[in-house]
């Protein structure tokens, strides 16, 4: 973002204000992220700077909790570090376990959220949708019920879901679905909906509808036109809310402490665990983990992204 | 999707299939399920060959009334604040049994008479007793370490924040002692609206040197982070403190407070039989003692007592760490389920709206 | 290529040869008729795409969160354990001394609640209106279990004098149809005295509507915070190029990514008295060693922590709003003669306004709901009313409680969310 050469020395002045108070904020916002990683490496279980950390003496450094990450939960953690130790790690460690449920729990509720949010995205931004306010309260409300009840009625509703046929007079009971991956991934769909609708429909906004008639009058039908025309313009909308799905479901322990059975414990589970007695550090490493995860995720998607300008012939602008 | 879920119903399948041999006991998690695990699951399962399944839970009351409500038991066993087993008891959610069939102590005494006082109920059957005490770092009192709860009162003499919890079920009684009520009339004064403005006023004199904890993790934090100079905590994660990590801290028993835990089984529980097995081996005399090696917490039984060895480290003697030591009993203030059924509510209330004041 | 679903389509066909003075599509049907019947298409249309997620939030949220709210106005926990009694009430009206038929009726249904081991449900009851007897239910069952002999009225007040109190009458009159309005007083801190008159609780009992007005401020605060923060952030990520902001996105990311308890905690090691903060100011000789600030476990903690948690859900819908907008409007406004100020604030920054709205909404709303944050940081004024809700819900177990504040929450935000409509325009932000 160039200043314009049109510019006068004031607005050159403000620009470089502005550039140094993104820099603050920025740093407001990484600051709490950077603290943790050298605090991951604490030998003691507290989150304290100690003395010895603080003149880099070695001893105040260890690793173990990244070791406790695997150890945690295996049959035999004191065993040789083989074959055999990892495929124990893989199996039984219970951080391990999580970091597994997180992902499948997560990846299909935000599938479910994205596909049903921005379909019906589409419908409420159309001009003609009827009974669009009261529809998009009920859509946003899973948002505004505090979890703790929403997660104590679905834990109800889910033990017996059929208990719905029984009112107009069918068999109600066909099994649950509380402690199922399905009712855990239905529960955290539900709660990742309204971030959906409410960012993609904030994108349809600035949508020229007079795209998709242009498209429609040279002959594409509604499919071809949702993902050759209106897909690719909203895309950053649709984005940004699975993301906030996604979000949502790696990092909600209410509904999983309701709904979930011992099989399906998350990794924000696994770190609530035992928070009467003590956090521990264990938790910074799984953050300090993700941080780096993270990094190496999305600098691998912006290079592949420029690999891809690069071959196409566009100009990055 | 769907494979997934054909992959669940298989797995639940075979959960059913499989369930003849297990029990799902709901703990705490962290620490405490661990000294569990150690100290009943793994004989548990080696005699009886019953699998246990340990799930954690914030607070295993919640869940067990959510599935009690909702006709949905999948847990077998919980482990309950008394308080809380005594209302579910009351409130028809749980099973009731015979104390008699309980194991007699070590020194072959009835269940009944080796149990501390309150600690075998209709439907419950006590574990451990935990105390809230007093812990103070040692580093900033070079002059004299305080002692009783009127000094953990007097910033004056004893400077420095204190931590106390947000609950007033964990504060009034401390006022109270410190204002000079006698440990054993606590519960007295309390009853009265003056005994309650009392307590209030005795926080009021702290008010402004206190930060507030929630979880049971947190003052061990502010501890050890110099925050505050003095808190209460529990004290099986004081012991840890001071013993397993070497912190220079110490412990101020008196005025402590101290609750029973309790195993209860609910009614429609899926394996009610394996349950009652898992309840009258896990109290056992041997047991209850062997769980003090993980955890510094007491043995609901008398004859369990004698038994309390070395902590794990393999030297530190456990016994006067307990919460129940002759020592640490002297002044203690023993949780009593049915004031708080009645009156917590009504004094949460007051507690946050004093909270809120200025 | 004619397309019949679109109303522009009918309106550019003229009508011909007509003599009827109506208009008329090509083939021949009024023209009224035809965009009305397209109209209605079309909204049945726009309905079929929005038909499947309503049907699954209606599923999974709405009937399950019924069921739950519904505790907050019915509750049998007396009427139907104490059935006699409830009768004897329904068929005297209230201001009646109780008779020896309604001693009788008690005495005879708190044998049955005690064989029955219920009892403890019908005094949990009662104990949220007269706090303080449910011990009268508990202690009066145990001796009660193998019935009571009559006179019953004496009997019962042999056993406990309380018996004749007329608050608890009261209370049972209200307790003895499951519909109540009782949670909902509480939940405004009023209660019923002795003659079922609504009054206002002691003061210093008074806590939830303060709460309340606390959780709205706090929220409303927070809100404006992110704006003011977040909003220079997208618009600097809109306007870089693609490889520049992308990379800078990743800052924005990754606190999303970090578990809010592990965010929660590093903000604590950041601000206490002995933090990190405080430690480097002391460094620096800005501030004395027993000068050290205190900026957490009060309000300023809580609202440091809770902006910082929310930023990213305000950051991000502007930013996708940002994106979409042309910079060729600001450039044409300059070449106008506009002041960079005056293109930004008349041309930019409404074209913003549909991310902006959307993202006060996602934070205002969030944190309205947040208490695990405000409970570890927040100190003495950390309490908000999702914490009571959570207090019911896990400590007293009154759940009927917990759903009547919900309820109200639920109710307040909505009413907020109808204001922002009529105020802002959600038609002019195109939200909903």
């Amino acid at each position: 973002m160039a200043v314009p050469t049109y510019a006068s020395p004031l607005e050159r002045a403000w620009h470089y204000a502005y550039l140094v108070i993104c820099g603050l904020i920025f740093f407001f916002l990484i600051a709490p992220i950077v603290v943790i990683i050298p605090l991951s490496f604490n030998a003691e279980p507290y989150f304290t700077f100690t003395d010895r950390m603080l003149e880099f003496d070695p001893d105040g450094y260890s690793m173990r909790w990244y070791d406790s990450l695997l150890t945690f939960g295996m049959q035999r953690p004191d065993a040789p570090r083989d074959l055999g130790w990892w495929a124990d790690a893989w199996a039984n460690a219970k951080w391990v376990n999580a970091a597994k449920n997180s992902i499948i729990i997560g990846f299909f509720s935000t599938i479910l959220a994205t596909a049903l949010g921005t379909l019906a995205a589409l419908g409420l931004s159309r001009p003609e949708m009827p009974f669009r306010r009261a529809i998009m309260a009920i859509l946003i409300s899973p948002m505004i019920v505090p979890l703790i009840i929403t997660a104590t009625g679905m834990f109800f509703f889910y033990s017996n879901p059929c208990s719905v046929l029984g009112w107009v007079g069918l068999p109600s009971n066909c099994g649950r679905l509380a402690g199922t991956y399905v009712g855990v991934i239905l529960a955290h769909a539900t709660l990742g909906i309204p971030f959906v609708i409410i960012t993609v429909t904030a994108t349809l906004v600035g949508f020229d509808q007079s795209l998709n008639r242009a498209a429609a009058s040279l002959g594409a039908n509604p499919r071809t036109t949702f993902f050759r025309i209106t897909m690719p313009l909203i895309l950053p909308g649709v984005i940004s809310g699975a993301l906030f799905a996604f979000v949502t479901s790696f990092d909600e322990v209410v509904a999983v402490l309701f709904i979930a059975g011992p099989d399906q414990q998350t990794i924000p589970r696994q770190m609530w665990n035992g928070i009467r007695e003590q956090i521990s550090p264990a938790i910074l490493a799984v953050a300090t983990l993700l941080v780096v995860f993270s990094i190496a995720l999305l600098t691998t998607v912006e290079l592949l992204r420029r690999r891809s300008e690069r071959i196409r012939g566009v100009t990055p602008h | 999707m769907k494979r997934l879920l054909v992959l669940s119903t298989a797995l639940t399948c075979f959960a059913v299939a499989a369930s003849a041999q297990e029990v799902n006991v709901v703990s705490w998690g962290g620490a405490y399920e661990k000294s569990q695990v150690e100290a009943y699951n793994k004989p548990f399962t080696e005699e009886t060959g019953i699998t246990v399944n340990m799930i954690a839970a914030d607070d295993p009351a919640t869940p067990l009334k959510a599935q009690v409500e909702a006709g949905n038991v999948t847990g077998d066993v919980f482990d309950l604040a008394m308080a809380d087993a005594i209302r579910l008891c009351d409130e028809g959610a749980l099973m009731e049994f015979d104390p008699a069939t309980l194991n007699p102590g070590a020194d072959g005494s009835p269940a009944e008479e080796d149990f501390v006082d309150g600690s075998v109920t209709d439907c419950a059957v006590g574990n451990i007793v935990w105390g809230t005490a007093i812990g103070f770092d040692t580093t900033k009192f070079p002059d004299g370490a305080p002692a009783t709860a009127a000094d953990f009162f007097d910033v004056q003499k004893f400077p420095g924040k204190r931590g106390l919890p947000k609950s007033p079920k964990r504060t009034l009684y401390l006022a109270l002692i410190a204002d000079g009520v006698p440990a054993a009339d606590v519960y007295d004064v309390l009853s009265t609206p003056e005994g309650v403005d009392r307590a209030f006023a005795k926080l009021d004199t702290i008010k402004n040197d206190v930060v507030w904890w929630e979880a049971g993790a947190q003052p061990m934090q502010l501890l050890a982070d110099g925050e505050v100079s003095m808190t209460t905590a529990y004290n099986g994660r004081l012991f840890d403190a001071m013993v397993g990590e070497g912190k220079p801290f110490g412990v101020i028993w008196d005025a402590q407070y101290l609750e029973i835990n309790a195993f209860v089984i609910p009614k429609d529980a899926p394996h009610p039989e394996e349950a009652l097995k898992y309840v009258n081996f896990a109290t056992d005399t041997q047991r209850l003692a062997d769980q003090a090696k993980y955890i510094a917490y007491g043995p609901a039984r008398v004859s369990s007592a004698g038994l309390v060895g070395l902590y794990q480290d393999g030297k530190t003697e456990m016994a006067p760490h307990m919460p129940t030591s002759e020592d640490a009993m002297k002044t203690a203030v023993i949780d009593d389920p049915e004031f708080w059924a009645d009156r917590d509510a009504e004094l949460s209330e007051r507690f946050n709206s004093w909270l809120a004041g200025n | 290529m004619a397309n019949a679903l679109d109303p522009h389509a009918a309106i550019a066909t003229v009508a011909t040869g007509e003599t009827d003075g109506t208009l008329r599509t090509a083939d021949g049907k009024p023209l009224a008729r035809a965009l009305a019947r397209s109209q209605t298409r079309a909204r049945r249309r726009a309905f079929l795409l929005v038909l499947p997620l309503l049907a699954f939030i209606m599923l999974t949220f709405v009937v399950p969160i019924g069921q739950m709210l519904q505790r907050s106005f019915y509750n049998d926990g007396f009427s139907a354990h104490m059935p006699q009694l409830s009768q004897w009430f329904a068929d005297h009206p209230r201001g009646t001394d109780p008779d020896d038929a309604a001693w009788a009726a008690l005495a005879a249904d708190l044998s049955a609640a005690a064989e029955a081991r219920t009892i403890g449900i019908v005094g949990t009851r009662i104990n949220y209106d007269v706090p303080g007897t449910r011990s009268l239910f508990t202690s009066t069952g145990r001796k009660a279990r193998g019935g009571i002999e009559p006179p019953y009225r004496e009997a019962l007040l042999e056993m406990n004098d309380d018996w004749a109190s007329p608050r608890l009458w009261s209370a049972m009159r209200e307790a003895s149809t499951p519909l109540t309005t009782n949670f909902y007083l509480a939940s405004l801190d009023r209660t019923r005295n002795d003659a079922g008159e609504i009054v206002q609780v002691q003061e210093r009992q008074r806590v939830y509507v303060m709460l309340f007005m606390r959780t709205f401020w706090l929220s409303l605060l927070i809100t404006a915070l992110t704006f003011i923060l977040g909003f220079p952030i997208a618009h600097l990520l809109a306007t870089l190029p693609m490889r520049r902001s992308n990379l800078l996105m990743i800052l924005v990311l990754l606190p999303f990514w970090t578990s809010l308890l592990v965010r929660t905690t590093s903000w604590m090691v950041l601000l206490q008295q002995q933090g990190v903060i405080n430690d480097i100011l002391v460094w620096l000789g800005l501030i004395g060693n027993g000068q050290r600030l205190q900026m957490i476990y009060n309000q300023t903690g809580t609202i440091i922590a809770m902006t910082h948690i929310l930023l990213p859900f305000m950051i991000l819908p502007l930013y996708s709003v940002m994106r979409t907008i042309n910079p060729s409007y600001v450039r044409a406004a300059r070449s106008l003669g506009a002041t960079s100020w005056t293109a930004f604030r008349r041309v930019y920054f409404p074209q913003t306004l549909p991310g902006l709205g959307a993202g006060a909404l996602l934070v205002f709303i969030l944190a309205v709901g947040y208490y695990i944050t405000p409970a570890l940081v927040g100190g003495s004024s950390g309490q908000l009313i999702s914490n009571m809700i959570a207090m019911h819900m896990t400590d007293t177990l009154n759940w009927s409680m917990a759903a009547a504040l919900a309820s109200l929450l639920l109710a307040a935000v909505l009413i907020l969310y109808w204001l922002y409509d009529r105020l802002v325009g959600i038609d002019n932000l195109k939200l909903g």
